[in-house]
């Protein structure tokens, strides 16, 4: 048996530990802003969080990524935050319409479709048009989250009915299912097509019955430090910001 | 069962703890009920894809749990009433789904009953097709609630001892007549208690199911998959599902509870 004189030592231990955690997060540096950024922004913004903190000394960049719907959900309950980047308008929109946002959101990026295959494309896939074919199995985003809109504006754009045999929360399910080979193709962002590298090949959708989808930023109405949340939207909508994003497979504004 | 002992003084401060404990645990639950939007209540848990897939949880979970009966009462029995070479081994591996994360199960699952996975090409050649259909999230839950069968019925198997048995055997009974006649009939209730437990697992069931079986109105989006789904578009759809999603888990209990003690 464990002599109960140890459990004392274990919290002590566990004090200690919480209490430095917060020791830590109030050494932070002059001046941090957080900023609530959707997940298909994670690789970007923190790259750019670095090119921000280095070409500003005494400045700090937090992130806290997710579903553009999860970030509002927590903003809305009052979680601080000072910037706020969204992966659609339409999310964008309902912070704004709480006032969530201080002043006009600008489109700093946007991102279209693409259709991602397994390597090989074993179903020989060509178009949009051949995913109509019943023994194509296709999989996409579920028309309730922004990528699958955008799959339900494309197939109204083409005139092409898809009978998905899965409709995903959220586009990494998606990717998942094409790069384990369960699904013939998928329709995913162009930007995760290009993060995943190797191990999906691209069909691309015509731009004329393509779907964009627009990323806004805004400055958060509750933000403590207003002035450097503005510096580093402007950095995002800068030169230096537009060329990371543009490596990374998305359009311009 | 045993006779009802005394009643036991527990050292006061015990109750503490205990009482901190439940209420972490109630806490959330009703601070559900406060974000319950109680005048579309009615409609949102009876729209039609609300309905389809609490249906969906219902029949997938019974198959799973009579899946589990069928296979994890003989593994529960063999690990508790037989000794061979490796057998704690074989016992940690197919209790391994109680501490792995769903997510993990369903990759495995995929790499094994997947079309291009261990068996996949097998199933293929029959004309089975295991991807995305509710077979699969049959599979999801089966192999996420089966340990807890397993786990629950070998405990009160190794407790209960095997001198009946023995006892059966001595007077001539054969193996397949004391399994029926003496083993199960002791252990029914643990049997019960057991399959409750999966049930329970499998209608929870989320990670294993997206990332094995995907998720389709009908086919596999099961009421989990649906939470998550309107969780997106409609938070008070998403607190309705959850709260309908609690008290089937709770009714499912609570019988449960009711029947054994009964027994």
């Amino acid at each position: 048996m464990t002599p109960p004189r140890r459990y004392p030592a274990v919290i002590a231990a566990l004090v200690a530990m919480a209490a430095s955690g917060c020791a830590n997060s109030a050494n932070s540096p002059t001046a941090e802003i957080t900023v609530f950024a959707a997940a298909s922004l994670q690789k970007t913004f923190t790259q750019l969080g670095k090119q921000f903190e280095a070409a500003n000394p005494g400045t700090s960049v937090v992130f806290n990524f997710g579903g553009s719907s999860d970030l509002v959900a927590q903003l809305q309950q009052g979680a601080p935050g000072d910037l706020f980047a969204s992966a659609d308008t339409v999310t964008m929109d309902k912070a704004v319409t709480d006032a969530l946002i201080a002043g006009e959101p600008s489109v700093f990026a946007t991102n279209s479709m693409e259709i991602a295959v397994p390597p090989g494309n074993p179903a020989d896939v060509d178009s949009f048009a051949a995913l109509a074919d019943p023994d194509v199995t296709v999989v996409v985003c579920a028309p309730q989250v922004p990528c699958g809109a955008a799959t339900v504006a494309i197939e109204e754009n083409t005139g092409v009915t898809l009978s998905p045999v899965s409709e995903e929360s959220s586009v990494t399910d998606v990717l998942g299912k094409v790069t384990s080979g369960e699904a013939d193709a998928g329709i995913v962002y162009v930007t995760d097509v290009k993060a995943a590298g190797d191990t999906v090949e691209t069909i691309e959708i015509p731009v004329a019955v393509n779907a964009t989808n627009r990323y806004p930023i805004g400055v958060l109405a509750g933000s403590g430090s207003p002035e450097l949340a503005e510096h580093f939207q402007d950095f995002v909508l800068g030169p230096q910001g537009q060329q990371v994003l543009a490596d990374a497979g998305f359009g311009g504004p | 069962m045993a006779t009802r002992a005394a009643r036991l003084d527990v050292p006061g401060w015990l109750f503490v703890p205990a009482v901190a404990g439940s209420l972490f645990i109630i806490l959330p639950l009703a601070a559900m009920l406060t974000r319950v939007d109680w005048a579309d209540f009615p409609e949102l848990i009876t729209s039609p894809g609300a309905r389809t897939a609490l249906l969906l949880s219902l029949k997938t979970s019974s198959v799973a749990t009579g899946l589990c009966l069928l296979f994890g009462v003989p593994m529960a029995i063999v690990l508790a009433r037989t000794t061979f070479r490796g057998q704690d081994v074989v016992r940690s591996l197919v209790l391994l789904p109680l501490v792995l994360p769903p997510v993990v199960a369903g990759i495995a699952l995929l790499y094994t009953f997947g079309r291009r996975g261990l068996f996949g090409q097998t199933f293929e050649a029959f004309g089975v097709q295991i991807a995305f259909s509710t077979t699969a999230v049959i599979m999801a839950q089966t192999f996420v609630a089966m340990p807890f069968l397993v786990v629950s019925l070998e405990g009160a198997l190794r407790s209960m001892g095997p001198r009946y048995e023995a006892v059966a055997a001595t007077l001539g009974a054969r193996p397949t007549t004391v399994l029926r006649r003496v083993t199960l009939p002791m252990v029914l209730p643990a049997v019960a208690s057991g399959a409750v437990l999966s049930f329970a697992r499998a209608l929870g069931e989320f990670g294993a199911t997206i990332t094995f079986a995907g998720s389709l109105q009908g086919t596999t989006r099961t009421l989990p998959l649906e939470i998550y789904l309107q969780r997106e578009v409609d938070a008070d759809s998403a607190i309705a599902l959850s709260l309908l999603l609690v008290v089937v888990a709770a009714l499912v209990i609570g019988l449960a509870r009711r029947s054994a003690t009964a027994t």
